[in-house]
């Protein structure tokens, strides 16, 4: 026989798992709140999630062909990343900005670090830092926020000066600086959100943000197709509530807020930012929790999602020194 | 209960194509190449020269030390050459060539009835020794020296494995059907040997069949129990086999026997039986010949030295998208560079695989994903462990349990990024053994 066989190391066969299909996987998941998006802000959502994702690829893919090495745009991540990254706008940002901060995520906090893997940060928040670094106003000014439409098909979209809005979290923590002792279900009803809005996503906040429904059925698709560590999620927003609740607020809304819900099941489950073990998981999920209600409640920002998830992404590598799993058959070295 | 152990993966087994054939015969071989060191061990001395007339069973080399066995001539007829072939593995050692005389003769007491029952635990393990018997399931450690504790360690069971997670191979779960007396017969030999109270068979739940013959046979012995279990690949890996059957972790850097274990292949067993009770050597085995690249699949019995190549076309030949042909399972066997590599102890199967399923991928970097440390039955870091010998940085692997690894490649079958990482584990294990051979 004169066919070459081929030699290389065990194991011979591999499973069909592959990054480009986790990663499309994961943008899948998140077509139910880009949906949501559209229906409770209009066409404007859909618009800058295009501009970032398009901004995110077109970097990726420049920048690796000027660095010739291969191009792999279509392994996903860049998507995304866009997506991401616009999911954490106010729906009337001019979509300039979104568009400086996806190139910013790809090109600094992704590319730059030697691309997908090599990254210490969450791209997709590090151009949200960027963003809200460069144009504050833009970034959390009330007239950049927006009521959801009321209902679907009725209008094509609010005009920016007709329903600007503050964001629930921005209106409890003003009103409780004025009077601590209002409840916090008063103050949100009195602005016309039930807990069932926060829910579904029917208020005023980011883009891909306020849905905790349609993220939620996002990320439950994930977990069966078992690309998320469920751990990090479920400590992440179980000590979200534990924490409110002892320190006397009120642990339902916290969770259903802000962008709880998108930073726990999308960006800290962030394969690459995250730790490896599932102990390690665990620690960075209490940590997140910790510092998110830290900022929430005593910092300076209504929202501290993102920038937690930020601070221990840079604590990953020692997470993962400290919880080296115990090896099978462990024996205690013995002292001489 | 459930036995098993704690992480491990269920691949497609691909069992469908071999595990209804019954072991068929091969054909005589015109030639034979049987390596002198086809064990963990010393290398064993030829004792025989260009031109001698052998005959099946003749020991053809004296150990080489007391881990160490001989081996014996397969076939009858003239010893053509004693030259350096490529073994399966890749690497050139020396091997004693045999011409066939096409008359299959038995050496002298070969293959005789013999009165076992008044054997000492000693006589036995000569027997096994001067047998030329080794581990079976893939290792070839020789099996004398596992039945021969230090005194302090007490064995409590013997563990017979005829679990065969790797896929595709069905050898030990065909034997288990076709001959399960001489297996339990050799258990019951082995547990004589180091005076050993119990007896276990483990089978995965996958072999229905075998289990039901293994345990109508061994119903009425009362130290002797069939366990089932789960099917998940490396359930036959030693430190696997032992924890699920009696949930013990054989201690890092030890081995069974610190937990009073010994744990031997099914076809070893059989081995063993042959050894001591029909004075045969260990010169033909069970050899699955199998793959989705090859015609017809077999079970086939094998005389030790036969050309891969033989058993091929025994088996219909390959069909046109192979594209490895690997001695032994997927997940540890070796991919051969030639398809005449001979049968050796170890060879359990023969396995052609198309391009389709056997593909080689380019590696991607390491997304951290962690599923390579959910699946590592050793409970590793695998990718950590990569990234340092890919770095040079080895002393900080082996801090990380690099020589605990058994290279199941488990991890790196589920790599999303198909990292090479068992390529990596071998490198590194190597270089430690080096440094350390250094250092002494
Ligand atoms: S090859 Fe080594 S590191 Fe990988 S799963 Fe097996 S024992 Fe663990
Ligand atoms: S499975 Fe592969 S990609 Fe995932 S952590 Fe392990 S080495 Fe990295």
């Amino acid at each position: 026989m004169d066919k070459m066989l081929i030699v290389s190391a065990n194991p011979h066969i591999r499973s069909k798992a592959s990054v480009t299909k986790i990663m499309h996987m994961v943008n899948l998941s998140l077509i139910p709140a880009l949906f949501m998006s559209y229906y409770y802000f209009g066409f404007k959502a859909i618009f800058l999630t295009l501009v970032s994702v398009v901004t995110a690829v077109v970097t990726e893919a420049g920048i690796q062909k000027f660095r010739k090495v291969a191009v792999t745009v279509s392994d996903g991540s860049a998507i995304l990343t866009g997506i991401l990254l616009a999911f954490n706008v106010p729906p009337y940002i001019p979509w300039w900005i979104v568009m400086l901060g996806s190139f910013f995520a790809i090109a600094i906090a992704k590319q730059a670090f030697g691309g997908l893997g090599f990254n210490i940060f969450n791209p997709a928040l590090v151009g949200r830092a960027f963003m809200l670094a460069s144009w504050p106003v833009e970034m959390t000014s009330n007239k950049f926020w927006a009521s959801p439409v009321a209902s679907f098909g009725a209008k094509t979209g609010p005009t920016m000066d007709a329903i600007s809005s503050a964001t629930p979290l921005n209106l409890v923590k003003t009103a409780l600086k004025a009077d601590p002792t209002q409840e916090t279900v008063k103050i949100i009803s009195d602005a016309g959100v039930s807990y069932w809005d926060l829910f579904v996503g029917n208020v005023s906040g980011c883009i891909g943000e306020t849905s905790f429904l349609a993220l939620l059925i996002g990320v439950i698709f994930l977990m069966i197709l078992g690309y998320v560590n469920w751990r990090v999620p479920v400590f992440y927003i179980g000590s979200v509530y534990l924490f409110t609740w002892a320190m006397g607020y009120d642990p339902t809304f916290h969770i259903l807020a802000g962008g709880l819900a998108l930073g726990a099941f999308y960006m800290a489950t962030d394969m690459v930012t995250s730790p490896i073990s599932n102990k390690g998981n665990i620690i960075f999920a209490i940590g997140l929790a910790f510092f998110t209600v830290a900022i929430r409640i005593w910092g300076g920002y209504p929202e501290g999602v993102s920038y937690s998830i930020l601070l221990m992404n840079t604590v990953v590598p020692l997470i993962n020194k400290f919880t080296v799993p115990k090896k099978f058959g462990y024996v205690k070295p013995v002292k001489s | 209960m459930k036995y098993t152990f704690k992480g491990g993966y269920h691949p497609p087994d691909g069992k469908e194509f071999s595990e209804k054939k019954s072991i068929e015969k091969m054909p005589l071989p015109k030639i034979v190449a049987i390596h002198l060191h086809q064990h963990i061990g010393a290398p064993s001395k030829a004792i025989v020269a260009i031109g001698d007339e052998v005959k099946v069973g003749q020991p053809l080399s004296e150990a080489g030390g007391f881990v160490s066995i001989p081996v014996h001539a397969s076939i009858s007829g003239k010893v053509k050459a004693i030259a350096k072939i490529t073994d399966a593995g890749g690497s050139k050692s020396n091997a004693v060539i045999i011409e066939s005389d096409e008359k299959d003769e038995m050496f002298e007491g070969v293959g005789v009835k013999v009165d076992y029952s008044n054997f000492s635990a000693d006589e036995i393990k000569k027997k096994i020794a001067a047998a030329g018997v080794a581990g079976m399931g893939g290792a070839r450690f020789p099996t004398h020296v596992k039945l021969s504790p230090p005194a302090n360690k007490k064995i409590d069971y013997i563990i017979l494995n005829g679990v065969e997670c790797e896929p595709y191979l069905t050898a030990d779960d065909r034997l288990m059907q076709e001959s399960p007396d001489t297996i339990i017969e050799g258990l019951k030999l082995m547990m004589k040997t180091v005076d050993a109270p119990n007896g276990i068979i483990g089978i995965e739940k996958n072999k229905p069949d075998s289990i039901k013959v293994m345990r109508d046979k061994t119903s009425a012995i009362d130290n002797v129990s069939v366990i089932e279990l789960e099917v998940k690949y490396p359930q036959g890996g030693e430190k696997q086999l032992i924890y699920a059957a009696i949930k013990k972790e054989v201690p890092s850097g030890g081995l069974p026997m610190d937990v009073g274990v010994v744990v031997s292949n099914v076809g070893t067993a059989s081995a063993v039986y042959d050894a001591v009770a029909l004075n045969k050597p260990f010169y033909e085995r069970v050899v699955s010949v199998t793959g989705e690249s090859i015609n017809d699949p077999k079970n086939v019995l094998a005389r030790i030295g036969t050309p891969s190549s033989e058993l091929i076309e025994f088996a219909g030949g390959v069909k046109e998208d192979v594209y490895k042909i690997l001695n032994g399972g997927p997940m540890m066997g070796a991919a051969m560079y030639e398809m005449n590599a001979p049968v050796h102890k170890g060879t359990s199967g023969i396995l052609c695989l198309s391009k389709e399923n056997a593909k080689v991928y380019t590696e991607q970097p390491c997304i951290s994903c962690g599923k390579c440390v959910t699946v590592c039955p050793l409970n590793l870091l695998p990718t950590d462990i990569q990234l340092n010998v890919q770095h040079g940085k080895y002393e900080e692997a082996e801090k990380l349990g690099l020589m605990d690894c058994m290279k199941c490649g488990t991890c790196a079958y589920v790599c999303p990024s198909k990292r090479n990482l068992v390529h990596y584990f071998s490198i590194g294990q190597a270089k430690i053994n080096e440094m350390k051979r250094d250092a002494k």
